[in-house]
């Protein structure tokens, strides 16, 4: 069955602090040699929630995002997902942390020697590796469907369009049924009616598949579809937090740059 | 002859050379850094390898495939090269030989060159251009796209998955187009040999096979493992390791094969030093 893709998700209520926290992070600093990334960031991220990381190009947003998967290391700070301190776990403790996280990278970053089918099969096979081949196949379908790409199945990823390939990493991403998606710039280099489709898709996967999503983006139509609350990223800091209202009502000059 | 130059010009002068001198031992102390660093790296890589080398899971179906890659995809090319050596040597070799009248050897000539050191070199050479400059590139490239993060946050260790089933790959793969192509190369011989004189394939090999001892294959095919594993480990090493732009997929290319084939050949010196230490 095929999402209805819905158009706009403006949100005006508070941010939910009686749900319960599934990322939370506090003090998170990172640096590269003497550039400071992020300084004594913090955020949390409620169940059930589309938290957008607002900020200019090398604010240090996609540091962020990695940070809280661990593929970097950040030089100080707590990040806990699900309860579990990331910086403390074992490399199999990670792995299962992980097994819950979906990560959409900037440009797809689809596996190019593979078939659209092997792609979606390969996280598959790993993490949920006690299906049998006939499962695996109608899960593959039923995500491909989910995003309308049924019939790319056994296509290479250099066979797709930008928008395509986002729309494969993206079933890529939810085929392991992750509780959390962190979605690196999903609307970067795309036309504004892909993009569009893409952030319609972002919230049928939230309301389908019951998940918690940090989206990072500068693109602010992608934030007024997709956004629950907004964070502003600013020289490694959150400048400013709260609903898509208090951004758009904001007199900040550095806010009205972004919405005007 | 005595020079008079202002006292402020000499402080400019003097100022001058004491940055010089300050500029170049910053320029020394970064490339010693960059040395150590380059060599940390070199040791934790090989060490992350073993360790991943002997973890439980193994990924079987990487490992055939990379055997399959490596193996099956370079046989046209080592085929070309194999009869080419041994034609070429044996076309080489028969003026000489027929100047001392022993053209009767040219068969036992050419199977000892072919399988102690032409064979075992130069195919290892061809595999180098081939096979760790693809790694190398498919690897940076992986890099470059963050299909290795992708891996990783789909819980399947990079380390596992794309180094360990490769080296392992070109170690078991390379030792075999290594002897298929000193095979090809005794083929080869045998057709450079009947341009000028008419000899049976039967006789030619027999003639090649009948002096050859123990000590000419083992410490060839010894070495030839340990040109496969230079292959894999240089070819996935570079292209792991490789920088974030495009250009760096290049450069992963290039040096992987450059620093395979000096490996190749220090590693060739080292072998043919200890075995002519242990025969004699």
């Amino acid at each position: 069955m095929k999402i209805k893709q819905t158009k706009l998700s403006l949100n005006d209520s508070p941010p939910t602090a009686d749900k319960e926290t599934v990322i939370e992070i506090e003090n998170l600093k990172k640096s590269f040699g003497s550039q400071n990334v992020l300084q004594d960031f913090s955020l949390k991220l409620y169940d059930g929630e589309n938290l957008v990381v607002l900020g200019k190009s090398g604010s240090g947003k996609s540091v962020l995002i990695k940070c809280i998967v661990s593929l970097l290391k950040p030089d100080s700070g707590m990040i806990k997902v699900f309860g579990h301190i990331m910086t403390a776990l074992s490399i199999s403790e990670l792995d299962k942390v992980r097994q819950k996280i979906g990560f959409l990278f900037q440009n797809g970053a689809l596996y190019d020697s593979m078939t659209v089918k092997e792609n979606l099969e390969f996280p598959l096979r790993r993490i949920k590796g006690h299906l049998k081949q006939k499962e695996m196949d109608a899960k593959i379908e039923e995500v491909l469907e989910n995003v309308g790409l049924l019939d790319a199945l056994y296509k290479m990823p250099s066979q797709l369009s930008g928008g395509m390939q986002k729309r494969i990493s993206l079933a890529r991403t939810i085929v392991v049924d992750p509780k959390i998606i962190l979605y690196d710039e999903p609307t970067t280099g795309l036309d504004p009616v892909t993009s569009d489709e893409i952030s319609s898709l972002i919230n049928d996967v939230q309301k389908k598949y019951k998940t918690s999503s940090i989206i990072i983006t500068h693109d602010i139509e992608c934030a007024r579809m997709t956004a629950d609350r907004l964070i502003m990223l600013k020289d490694g800091k959150a400048y400013k937090e709260g609903t898509l209202s208090q951004f758009e009502k904001s007199t900040d000059k550095i806010i009205k740059l972004f919405f005007k | 002859m005595k020079i008079n130059i202002p006292v402020s010009k000499a402080k400019k002068i003097a100022k001058y050379h004491t940055l010089k001198l300050s500029e170049n031992a910053i320029a020394k102390k970064v490339i010693a850094n960059n040395f150590l660093t380059d060599f940390a790296d070199v040791i934790l890589f090989i060490t992350s390898f073993v360790k991943e080398t002997f973890s439980r899971k193994f990924e079987v179906r990487e490992f055939f495939h990379q055997c399959f890659v490596i193996g099956y995809k370079s046989l046209s090319l080592v085929s070309i090269v194999g009869f080419i050596m041994g034609f070429v040597l044996t076309l080489q070799l028969r003026p000489t030989l027929v100047n001392f009248d022993a053209e009767s050897l040219l068969p036992r000539m050419v199977a000892v060159s072919l399988i102690r050191e032409i064979g075992p070199v130069i195919t290892a050479l061809i595999c180098a251009g081939k096979v760790a400059s693809s790694m190398g590139a498919e690897l940076g490239s992986m890099k470059v796209t963050e299909q290795i993060e992708a891996m990783e946050v789909s819980s399947t260790h990079p380390m596992r998955f794309l180094v360990v089933t490769r080296v392992l790959a070109a170690t078991l793969m390379i030792p075999l187009l290594i002897m298929y192509a000193d095979g090809l190369g005794l083929i080869g011989s045998w057709f450079g040999s009947n341009i000028k004189g008419d000899v049976s394939f039967v006789l030619f090999i027999s003639q090649a096979f009948k002096h050859l001892e123990f000590v000419d294959f083992l410490p060839a095919v010894v070495k030839s493992f340990f040109f496969g594993g230079v292959i894999g480990v240089v070819g996935c090493y570079e292209g792991y390791n490789a920088g974030r732009g495009t250009e760096s997929v290049g450069k992963a290319a290039n040096s992987a094969v450059v620093l395979a084939s000096l490996l190749i050949l220090i590693v060739d010196m080292i072998a043919v030093q200890v075995t002519d230490m242990i025969v004699s």
